[in-house]
C-alpha cells in the first residue's frame, strides 16, 4: 500500500468487479439481512426491487473486499520493486452511502475509487486521513452504489 | 455462522415512553411485557421521533470475526493477532463492515422484518468509534430522528434512524444514521 505522502487528490483506481450470484446473495442475507426480498426470488420480484436483490451491506462489503485486494496488489508490486510498504490503519467511518439501484442476482458490479481529500491527523502524529469516493457500476453501465469513506494512512516519517 | 448462533434472550430497555415500549414488546424484545401479543405489522405510524428501543444482546465470536474478515476485509488487523497487536487498534478487531452488518441483523430481528419496510436508499453516516472485539456482547440503541411522508409516493413514509452499537460495558462502538422507507397504514392516505 502507498504512504500518505505519495497519494494525490484526484487519483483514480479501478479496483475490480464482483458478481452477485443468487447463492451469495442468499447466504449473506441469511446471516445479516434476512428480509424477504434478499432471500427469495419470488418475493424479490414482488418487491420494489423487481428481483432477488443483494443486501446493501453485501454490496458495501463486496466493495471493501475489492479495495483490500487492490491495496494488497499494490503492496506486492511495491515490495517487488524493493520499496517500503505502508500498512494502512483503520477507518473512522463513512458518509453519503447511496444504494442507487438494486443489485440483482447475476449482476456484476465494477467499482472505481477516487481520492477526494487528504489531511494530516491532528490527534495522531505520523498519520494522515485520506477520503475517497467509491462508485459501483453494473454490467449495463448503470451506477448502483456510491460511498465517501475515510481511512488512516501512515506518512513516510511515522505511523 | 447460523442465523441464530450466539443470540441470547432478547432484552429491551424499559426507560422509554409507554407506546414505544409496547411496540418493542410486540416485536418480542421486551421481557417486561408478556410475549402473547399477536404478530403485527409495524407501519410508518409506529415510528414517531424519539427512542424506539434497545435490542440484543448479540454475542460475537472470534471465529465469525475471522470468517467475515477472510471473505470481505482481509486486513491483518482483522485476521492476525500479532499484526493486530501492533496496529492502531491494539488487538484483534472485527471489520467495520462486519459490525455494520451485525447492526443490520439486530435491526432486522428487532423490528424491520416485522415492519412494512421497502428497503433503504442509503446511509447518511457511519462512525466507527471503538473496535469490535472477539467475545463482545452487542446491544443496539435505536432512535427515530425524523419521520416524514414521501411527497412523490404518498403511500410511503421515510423514517430516519440513528442506531448505536454498544459493547457490554456500554461503550459505543459505532453510530449509524440511515433512512428506511416504510409503508403508511392503509386508510391514512
Amino acid at each position: 500500500m502507498r504512504f500518505f505522502d505519495d497519494i494525490e487528490i484526484g487519483q483514480r483506481r479501478e479496483i475490480g468487479a464482483y458478481t452477485f450470484t443468487a447463492e451469495a446473495i442468499k447466504t449473506f442475507a441469511a446471516k445479516f439481512d434476512p428480509q424477504r426480498f434478499h432471500l427469495d426470488e419470488e418475493e424479490g420480484k414482488n418487491s420494489l426491487f423487481g428481483g432477488l436483490a443483494a443486501s446493501g451491506w453485501h454490496v458495501g462489503s463486496a466493495c471493501m473486499s475489492l479495495l483490500v485486494a487492490d491495496g494488497q496488489r499494490l503492496a506486492r508490486e511495491a515490495a517487488a520493486r524493493g520499496e517500503e510498504i505502508a500498512v494502512w490503519g483503520p477507518s473512522p467511518g463513512f458518509r453519503d452511502l447511496r444504494w442507487i439501484r438494486p443489485v440483482l442476482a447475476g449482476d456484476t458490479v465494477a467499482y472505481v475509487n477516487v481520492v477526494i481529500d487528504k489531511r494530516t491527523s491532528a490527534s495522531r502524529p505520523g498519520w494522515g486521513i485520506l477520503t475517497a469516493r467509491t462508485t459501483g457500476t453494473n454490467q449495463r453501465g448503470e451506477e448502483v452504489y456510491s460511498i465517501t469513506a475515510s481511512a488512516f494512512v501512515p506518512t513516510r516519517t511515522g505511523g | 455462522m447460523g442465523p441464530t448462533q450466539g443470540r441470547r434472550r432478547p432484552v429491551c430497555s424499559t426507560s422509554h415512553a409507554g407506546r414505544r415500549v409496547e411496540i418493542a414488546a410486540k416485536c418480542g424484545h421486551n421481557l417486561s411485557f408478556p410475549q402473547s401479543f399477536p404478530k403485527m405489522t409495524l407501519t410508518f405510524e409506529d415510528f414517531p421521533p424519539g427512542r424506539f428501543g434497545t435490542f440484543g444482546p448479540r454475542h460475537v465470536t472470534r471465529d465469525e470475526i475471522l470468517a467475515f474478515a477472510a471473505e470481505f476485509d482481509p486486513q491483518p488487523m482483522h485476521l492476525d493477532e500479532e499484526a493486530a497487536s501492533k496496529s492502531m487498534l491494539r488487538g484483534l478487531s472485527g471489520s467495520g463492515w462486519h459490525l455494520c452488518s451485525l447492526m443490520m441483523r439486530m435491526m432486522a430481528d428487532g423490528f424491520i422484518t416485522r415492519a412494512a419496510s421497502l428497503g433503504s436508499p442509503g446511509v447518511d453516516e457511519v462512525r466507527w468509534l471503538s473496535p469490535l472485539r472477539p467475545g463482545d456482547d452487542l446491544t443496539l440503541d435505536v432512535d427515530v430522528l425524523e419521520a416524514r411522508t414521501s411527497k412523490s409516493r404518498p403511500e410511503l413514509g421515510i423514517v430516519k434512524f440513528k442506531c448505536t452499537a454498544r459493547n457490554a460495558a456500554g461503550q459505543a462502538l459505532a453510530e449509524m444514521t440511515s433512512p428506511i422507507l416504510i409503508k403508511r397504514r392503509e386508510g391514512t392516505v
